[in-house]
């Protein structure tokens, strides 16, 4: 035993990598199963706010319900249908699940935690977000059908017209932090969170976000009642699950995202007395967004698809700008150089 | 560094060749879009992250997105991919290929007469990028946003209804 110590003691740039790469796969198995139990979560809560219980059946409050749905999606038939176009019909999910799963990387979920340390995160983050609408774009162009071509052509220009802002909102952020590397944003917010001196940009962040992972009120592209279920119509089995829990990976990391730029990631009370705090914070935030989004998704109906692109560009866009205007007029002002 | 290096440069020349050959005009497309994506590995192995991101943003992730938004929303489908085989076939690749040859020799002779220099590896940080853009190359920022403006009105002219 202390033979095996003493060899990683003399290797220490392979015992660093080793506890890196031990570090990344914890986190992305606690993200897939954060993403997973978030359908249990949805389900509950949408039940508690619509007057009914939701899963209860299996487990102790139903907690079991997404192993039993796991189970049967993965012994569901994987049916490729013959009128596809087979090479990007296949690569559609995959993508749709990879990029989301990478774009946590940039997340710093305790001090010390995280996958990557990048200087450019929040820009990498905002790289991977522009490619993700790759993966329901082609899902709709393959399957070849009318509902997944407009459910396609839906996402694809809902998805790049928010983008524009996203990324937009996110630079007050940056130009008070001055940096795009998301462990500085979080130490930079010591003593005061940028929800405050950033409000708009929370506000058309937040937004975004839910239009970006295409979630209710901002679903348009898989309106059921009107696209059937849209780009992934064709989609079954473990091919439909990834569209899917890529979808819930998406909602946590918008949540971990707003956590970390607007409301100081795992800062908290007590966290130089219990270091281990720090990201039960972070959970504790990222839950409270990720009942947020299902509350939204409850209480508001769908708006009408060019409501939805004329409020993004005609109330989010200048919104964003004028708050970007005001940052940097504001930093200038009160800056060394003043 | 220089496997990974000329990995991405084999990965980029591969997949432009089968934008140029491809049949499918969105697949081509998605083999432009790797192929941005090799060039924006070599920019981050280059030093220069921030361009390598910007690649990948504006053009894997807008300009392409709206590429292949347009094919998508034409999807032609099988009388497309008729057409184009019917389009390439070996005698349209005479004159590419002769002017393509003519460009691959000036390349190599400018490479043969030592005219290179070993490539930097100082890093280039996004804020050494903004200091550029708005000292020495303020003028060429401005034309650039002139220009788009120009595009923006005339966009929203041609889209406006009447």
């Amino acid at each position: 035993m202390s033979a095996i110590l003493d060899w990683f003691t003399a290797h220490p740039q392979f015992t660093a990598a080793l506890i890196a790469c031990v570090k990344a796969i914890v986190i992305l198995l606690g993200l897939i199963l954060t993403a997973a139990w978030m359908i249990w979560l949805e389900r509950r809560l949408l039940g508690l706010w619509q007057d009914r219980y939701g899963p209860n059946r299996i487990g102790p409050f139903g907690l079991g319900q997404v192993i039993a749905d796991m189970i049967k999606i993965f012994f569901k038939e994987d049916w490729l249908p013959p009128f596809v176009d087979k090479a990007t019909f296949v690569i559609a999910p995959l993508i749709a699940m990879a990029l989301m799963l990478l774009m946590f990387a940039v997340i710093p979920v305790a001090p010390g935690w995280g996958v990557a340390d990048l200087n450019l995160g929040l820009l990498l983050m905002m790289a991977i977000a522009g490619l993700e609408v790759y993966a329901v774009m082609l899902g709709g162009w393959a399957s070849n059908s009318k509902y997944a071509l407009l459910g396609g052509l839906r996402v694809t220009a809902q998805t790049v017209s928010y983008e524009v802002f996203m990324g937009l909102s996110l630079m007050g952020v940056v130009m008070q932090a001055g940096s795009f590397n998301l462990r500085d944003i979080v130490e930079a917010q010591h003593g005061l969170w940028y929800i405050i001196p950033q409000f708009f940009g929370f506000c058309t962040f937040a937004i975004a976000g839910v239009a970006v992972v295409h979630r209710t009120p901002f679903d348009l592209p898989e309106a059921e009642s009107e696209l059937a279920s849209g780009f992934h119509t064709e989609y079954s089995g473990m091919k439909f699950g990834m569209f899917f829990v890529g979808e819930y990976v998406g909602i946590v990391l918008v949540s971990a995202l707003l956590v970390t730029l607007f409301f100081g990631g795992w800062r908290g009370p007590f966290i130089e007395a219990v270091p281990a705090l720090a990201f039960v914070w972070f959970a504790l935030k990222c839950l409270f967004f990720m009942s947020f989004f299902i509350l939204l998704r409850a209480a508001l109906p769908r708006p009408r698809y060019d409501q939805l692109m004329g409020f993004g560009w005609k109330v989010c866009l200048p919104l964003t700008l004028i708050n970007l205007l005001g940052t940097a007029a504001v930093l200038l002002l009160s800056g060394p150089g003043a | 560094m220089s496997f990974f290096f000329y990995l991405a440069a084999a990965v980029a020349v591969i997949a432009t060749l089968f934008v140029i050959g491809g049949r499918n005009p969105v697949h081509a497309l998605l083999y432009l879009v790797v192929s941005l994506l090799a060039v924006a590995g070599i920019f981050f192995m280059m030093g220069a992250p921030f361009a390598g991101a910007l690649e990948v943003i504006v053009y894997a992730g807008a300009i392409m997105v709206l590429f292949v938004f347009v094919v998508m929303m034409l999807n032609l489908g099988q009388a497309t991919v008729d057409q184009e085989r019917h389009w390439i076939q070996m005698r349209y690749w005479v004159g590419p290929g002769l002017l393509s040859a003519i460009l691959l020799a000036g390349l190599l002779f400018v490479l043969g007469n030592g005219g290179t220099h070993p490539m930097s590896m100082t890093e280039v940080s996004a804020k050494q990028v903004g200091i550029h853009l708005f000292g020495p190359y303020l003028l060429a920022v401005e034309l650039a946003s002139m220009l788009l403006l120009a595009a923006l009105v005339a966009a929203y002219h041609l889209g406006k209804h009447d």
